[in-house]
C-alpha cells in the first residue's frame, strides 16, 4: 500500500461533502493521521508488531461492486435462525443481511444518523479520541458503508447476531475497512459473533473499528473468532463503553491469519459495572498475533477478570500486552489479569506485558503471566497408561484450553470451536 | 452510637495527625559542609571535558574515549519513556567538576580534611569507628571525589584492589581499559554517554582468583556542592571463583534546585565467582511541596560472564526527587544466576521508575526478581522490569514477582513487566498486586493495644521483610530505620 494512495483517498473523501454529517470526524481523524501516521515499533503501543512491511505491499482499495460471495463453508452453527450482518469488502451489505429478532434493529451507518441523529453524532469516532492511533485514524478518515446495530431498550435479543466480514482477494491485495457502531440501550441484551473470511490467493487487510456502548442493565456478549485464510491480516479495535451499570462479557479467539491485531478498549463509566475479558491464541507457521487490552476503571466499585491464554508452535509469534488503568479516585476496584502461554516449538517467541496503572489506593489488583510448556511429568504419566504421546498432549493441551472455551455459553458454538482447534493443531 | 461517631472522629483525627507529622519530617541529612571546592566552570563543552581529565591527571586513551562518548551523547536525545514527568534538564547549567580542595593529597585517614570528616561523622559513618568496629572498608566519594579509602593495606594482601577510579586509572591502566564499558558501552542510553564523558571518580574493586573478599566493601556518596552534578563510575571485577559484598550509600544537602546525579555501575563475574551489590539510596527526595531533590538517573548493570557466576542486586530506594535506575543482570554464562531484590519507598511528590532487566542468553541460567512499591503522598511509583529469553537460552527459569503498597489515595503504583521468550525451555512466571494495608490488619493491631502508626510500621515492615533479609547486616539496620521514617505514619 502506498501511502499516496491512502492521501489521495483521503483528500478525496475530505472534499465529497456526502452531506451525512461525517466530515467533521473525518477531518479529525485525516489531520490525527497526518500527524502519527502507521505506526513503527518506536510506538510502546506497536513495540512488538511492525506494520512497516505491511503497508508497503501493494493493497488497494476496494471498488465498490457489492458482489454476492458464496460463503457457505464458513457458517457458523445455527447459521440459519441466527440474525446475520454481511460485509463484502468492508461495506455492508443489506441485501445479504437479515435480522430475525424482535426489538434489534440493523441500518447502515447514514441511516442511523438519519433516524438517531443526537446518538450517533454523540458516540461515532470516540475511539480515535481515546488512543490516538494511526491504524484507527486510517479508519475514521475513509468511514464509509458502515452499519448501526441498535437493540431496543429492555429487550432480550434470543439469537446471537452473526456480523460475517467477507473479503475478494482473487485479483488485488484488498485492503478493507468495516465499521460499526452498537447501542445497547437501557435492559437490552445482545450477543455478537464476528468471522472473517478472505476468498481468493490474494493477501488480505482487514481494518476493523467496532463502537459498542452499553446503557444501564444491558448484557453486551461479544465472541470474535478469527479463523481467516492463511493469508489474511488484521487489524481490529473494539471500543466498548459501559455507560450505565452493566455487564459486559467478550472472548477473543485466533486461529489462523498472518499478522492479526486485536485491541479490546473496555471503558467502565459506571459504579457496580463487570467486564470479562477471554481470549485464547493458537498459532503456527509464522503467525504473528498480538492481543492489546484495554480495562480502564473511571469510577468506583467495579469488577473486571481477565484470561488470555495461548499455544504456540512452528516459528509463529505471540504478543500480549493487558493493561488496568484505576484513576484517581475510582476506589473499590477489583481488577484481576492474567496471561498463560505454552511454546509447543522450539522457534515460537512470546513478549507479554501485563500492566497496571493505578491511582487510587483502595483497590485490589493483581496480574500474572506465565510462560512454559507441556508438562513432563504430566506427559509421562499418561503415556505409562498407554495414552500415545499425541493423545496425551492433545488431552493435556486441551484442558489448558478448557477455562477460555467453557466461556462461550452455546455449546454448538463452543463445539464448532473445538473443532477448528483440533483442525488446527491436528490433534484427535 | 453517639460515642461511636466521636470515636471514629477522634480516629480520623489522629491519623491525620500522623499524616501531618510525616509531611513535616524533615530531611535529616539535609545539611551543607562548608568546604571550599576546586569547581570547572558549569556547562558541557569539550573544553570542560579536557579540564576534567587533567585535572585528574589522565593518559591520552582516557581523554579520548570520554571525547568520543561526549560525541556520542550529543547525537542523542533523551529518554521520555519512563513513567515520569520533570521539567527538562539544562545540561549547560551544570558543574561537572566540583572537588573538596585540598592541599596535599592525604597519605592516611588522619590526614583528610577535619571538616569533611565532621561530615561523614554525621551522616553516621566515621571513617575511625567504621575502622575499628565494623571492619567495612569505605571508599567515599564526596561531589564526585573519592576522598578516601579506608582498609587498603589489609585488602591488598589479599591482592584485592579497591580504590578510587581516579587512582585506578593510573595505577592499574590495564585491567580499566581491559573491563571499562565492556557492559555499560558509552552509546548505551543518553545517561550513560554523559557519565562516560563527564565522570570524576568512583570505584574501582579487583578480586583476584579464588579470593573470597574477607569484609564488606563500602562506598559512601555524598553531593555538597550547589549547581553540581554527581557523575560517579563503579567497575567491580571478580575473578574466577572469588566473592565480595558490595555496599553503597548515599545523601545530599537540602537544596532548591534539583541536583543531577547519572551514575554508571559495571560489574563482571567471571567463572563460579559472586557479586553482591547492595544499595541504600538516600539522596534528597525534595520537600513536602516537591521543590528540590535529586534526578537519580543511574545506569547499574553486571555481567555473569563465566559459568556458575552469580551477580545479586539488592536495594532500597527512598530518596532522590526522580529515580530511574534498572539495576540488570546479563546471564551470558552457563548456570549463571542473577537476583534483583528491591523496596521502592517514594511519599510527598516522589517519583520512581525502577526495576531491572534480565537477560538470559546462557544455557541453565536462572534468574528471581522480588519487588516491593511502596507509594505514599502525592507520589508515583512504578516497576518496570524485562526478563529476556534469548533462543539459545535452553533451560531459564525466571520467577518475578512485584507487589505495590499503596498508602493514601493521591498516590499511584504502576507495574510495566516485559516478558520475551525466544525459547520454548524456559520456564518465566510473573506475579504482581497491588492494594493497600487492611482494615482489618490494622484493626487486629490496635485490638491488641498497638497504636495505628506502630501498626503501620509493622505491617510495613513484613511486606518489605522478603527484600531487607536480603541486605547485609550493616545495612539492613539502617535500611530498616529509613523506611520508618520515610514512611512515619502514612495511613491509608
Amino acid at each position: 500500500m502506498n501511502m499516496d494512495l491512502i492521501r489521495d483517498r483521503m483528500l478525496a473523501f475530505k472534499h465529497n461533502e456526502d452531506g451525512v454529517g461525517f466530515s467533521k470526524i473525518r477531518s479529525e481523524a485525516i489531520d490525527l493521521f497526518e500527524q502519527v501516521g502507521i505506526p513503527t515499533s518506536r510506538n510502546e503501543e506497536w513495540k512488538y508488531t511492525r506494520l512497516g512491511g505491511l503497508f508497503q505491499s501493494p493493497f488497494t482499495f476496494p471498488e465498490m461492486s457489492m458482489e454476492v460471495i458464496e460463503y457457505s463453508a464458513n457458517y457458523l452453527p445455527g447459521h440459519d435462525t441466527a440474525n446475520i450482518i454481511v460485509f463484502v469488502d468492508g461495506v455492508y451489505s443489506s441485501v445479504q443481511s437479515k435480522v430475525t429478532s424482535k426489538g434489534l434493529q440493523i441500518m447502515s451507518l447514514e441511516e442511523g444518523h438519519k433516524k438517531y441523529p443526537s446518538f450517533v453524532e454523540a458516540h461515532l469516532g470516540d475511539s480515535q479520541r481515546y488512543i490516538q492511533d494511526g491504524i484507527i485514524a486510517l479508519n475514521t478518515a475513509l468511514i464509509h458503508g458502515g452499519v448501526f446495530i441498535f437493540a431496543e431498550k429492555g429487550k432480550l435479543i434470543d439469537k446471537p447476531l452473526y456480523i460475517y466480514h467477507l473479503v475478494g482477494c482473487q485479483r488485488n491485495n484488498m485492503l478493507s475497512q468495516p465499521r460499526s457502531l452498537v447501542h445497547i440501550a437501557p435492559g437490552a441484551q445482545l450477543q455478537i459473533v464476528e468471522t472473517y473470511v478472505s476468498i481468493g490467493q490474494k493477501e488480505s487487510l482487514t481494518n476493523e473499528v467496532m463502537e459498542v456502548i452499553v446503557e444501564e442493565g444491558a448484557l453486551f456478549d461479544y465472541v470474535k473468532i478469527q479463523h481467516d485464510a492463511v493469508h489474511a491480516n488484521h487489524l481490529g479495535t473494539t471500543y466498548i463503553r459501559q455507560i450505565g451499570k452493566s455487564v459486559v462479557h467478550t472472548v477473543n479467539l485466533t486461529f489462523q491469519g498472518k499478522l492479526v491485531r486485536n485491541n479490546i478498549q473496555i471503558i467502565m463509566e459506571a459504579m457496580h459495572s463487570e467486564a470479562y475479558l477471554y481470549g485464547l491464541y493458537v498459532q503456527d507457521d509464522k503467525m504473528h498475533v498480538d492481543n492489546h487490552t484495554v480495562v480502564d476503571n473511571r469510577v468506583p466499585n467495579c469488577y473486571s477478570n481477565e484470561l488470555y491464554k495461548g499455544v504456540l508452535t512452528g516459528h509463529s509469534t505471540g504478543v500480549f500486552n493487558g493493561k488496568i488503568f484505576v484513576r484517581e479516585d475510582a476506589q473499590k476496584i477489583n481488577a484481576f489479569q492474567s496471561n498463560k502461554n505454552i511454546l509447543l516449538s522450539e522457534t515460537a517467541t512470546i513478549n507479554t506485558k501485563p500492566q497496571l496503572e493505578i491511582y487510587a489506593d483502595d483497590v485490589k489488583c493483581s496480574h500474572g503471566c506465565t510462560v512454559g510448556r507441556l508438562d513432563e511429568e504430566g506427559l509421562f504419566y499418561l503415556q505409562s497408561r498407554g495414552v500415545s504421546e499425541g493423545v496425551a498432549k492433545a488431552l493435556m493441551l486441551h484442558s489448558f484450553m478448557m477455562d477460555v472455551l467453557e466461556q462461550i455459553k452455546d455449546v454448538e458454538l463452543r463445539e464448532y470451536i473445538d473443532q477448528l482447534i483440533v483442525n488446527k493443531l491436528h490433534l484427535s | 452510637m453517639k460515642s461511636d461517631i466521636y470515636h471514629q472522629d477522634k480516629h480520623i483525627d489522629s491519623e491525620i495527625d500522623i499524616i501531618e507529622q510525616t509531611v513535616s519530617s524533615e530531611y535529616k541529612y539535609g545539611f551543607v559542609t562548608n568546604i571550599e571546592a576546586d569547581e570547572a566552570p558549569p556547562g558541557l563543552s569539550e573544553d570542560i571535558i579536557r579540564f576534567i581529565s587533567s585535572k585528574k591527571n589522565e593518559p591520552e586513551w582516557m581523554l579520548e574515549w570520554r571525547l568520543k562518548a561526549f560525541k556520542q551523547w550529543q547525537k542523542m536525545e533523551e529518554p521520555n519513556w519512563a513513567h515520569i514527568k520533570y521539567p527538562r534538564v539544562n545540561y549547560q547549567d551544570i558543574i561537572y567538576y566540583s572537588a573538596p580542595k585540598q592541599k596535599v593529597k592525604p597519605g592516611s585517614i588522619e590526614e583528610v580534611d577535619p571538616e569533611l570528616r565532621k561530615t561523614f561523622d554525621k551522616l553516621g559513618i566515621s571513617l575511625e569507628e567504621q575502622k575499628r568496629i565494623s571492619g567495612v572498608a569505605v571508599d567515599v566519594v564526596m561531589d564526585s571525589v573519592s576522598i578516601a579509602t579506608t582498609f587498603k593495606t589489609q585488602l591488598s594482601e589479599l591482592g584485592i584492589i579497591f580504590c578510587s577510579m581516579s587512582e585506578a586509572i593510573q595505577k592499574h591502566p590495564d585491567l580499566v581499559r581491559k573491563y571499562l564499558s565492556s557492559v555499560v558501552p558509552a552509546s548505551d542510553n543518553y545517561f550513560a554517554a554523559l557519565n562516560s564523558a563527564v565522570f570524576s571518580d568512583g570505584s574501582f574493586c579487583y578480586i583476584p582468583k579464588n579470593t573470597r573478599c574477607p569484609m564488606e566493601l563500602s562506598t559512601y556518596f555524598r553531593i555538597n556542592a550547589q549547581n553540581s552534578g554527581q557523575f560517579e563510575r563503579t567497575l567491580i571485577i571478580a575473578e574466577e571463583g572469588s566473592y565480595v559484598s558490595y555496599l553503597e550509600g548515599c545523601t545530599a544537602p537540602k537544596r532548591d534546585e534539583n541536583q543531577l546525579h547519572a551514575a554508571v555501575v559495571e560489574l563482571i563475574a567471571m567463572e563460579r565467582a559472586e557479586i553482591k551489590y547492595s544499595t541504600v539510596q538516600n539522596w534528597f527526595p525534595g520537600d513536602k511541596d516537591g521543590n528540590g531533590g535529586i534526578y537519580n538517573f543511574v545506569t547499574k548493570r553486571g555481567l555473569c560472564k563465566g559459568d556458575y557466576s552469580k551477580i545479586s542486586w539488592a536495594q532500597v530506594e527512598t530518596g532522590s526527587a526522580i529515580t530511574w535506575k534498572y539495576p540488570s543482570v546479563i546471564l551470558k554464562g552457563d548456570y549463571s544466576v542473577g537476583e534483583f531484590y528491591s523496596v521502592a519507598v517514594t511519599n510527598h511528590f516522589q517519583q520512581a521508575d525502577t526495576g531491572t532487566k534480565m537477560s538470559h542468553l546462557g544455557k541453565h541460567t536462572k534468574s528471581r526478581i522480588v519487588s516491593k512499591g511502596i507509594s505514599a503522598g502525592k507520589s508515583q511509583n512504578s516497576y518496570r522490569g524485562l526478563v529476556h529469553v534469548g533462543k539459545n537460552a535452553l533451560n531459564a527459569r525466571n520467577f518475578s514477582q512485584c507487589d505495590s503498597m499503596l498508602l493514601g489515595d493521591k498516590c499511584g503504583a504502576h507495574t510495566f513487566p516485559y516478558i520475551e521468550v525466544k525459547n520454548n525451555t524456559a520456564i518465566v512466571e510473573h506475579e504482581a498486586t497491588t492494594s493497600k494495608i487492611g482494615e482489618d490488619q490494622l484493626f487486629y493491631c490496635n485490638q491488641r493495644g498497638i497504636d495505628t502508626e506502630t501498626a503501620v510500621a509493622l505491617i510495613i515492615n513484613g511486606f518489605a521483610r522478603e527484600v531487607m533479609n536480603k541486605l547485609p547486616m550493616e545495612f539492613a539496620v539502617e535500611a530498616k530505620k529509613l523506611l520508618a521514617v520515610s514512611l512515619e505514619g502514612s495511613v491509608g
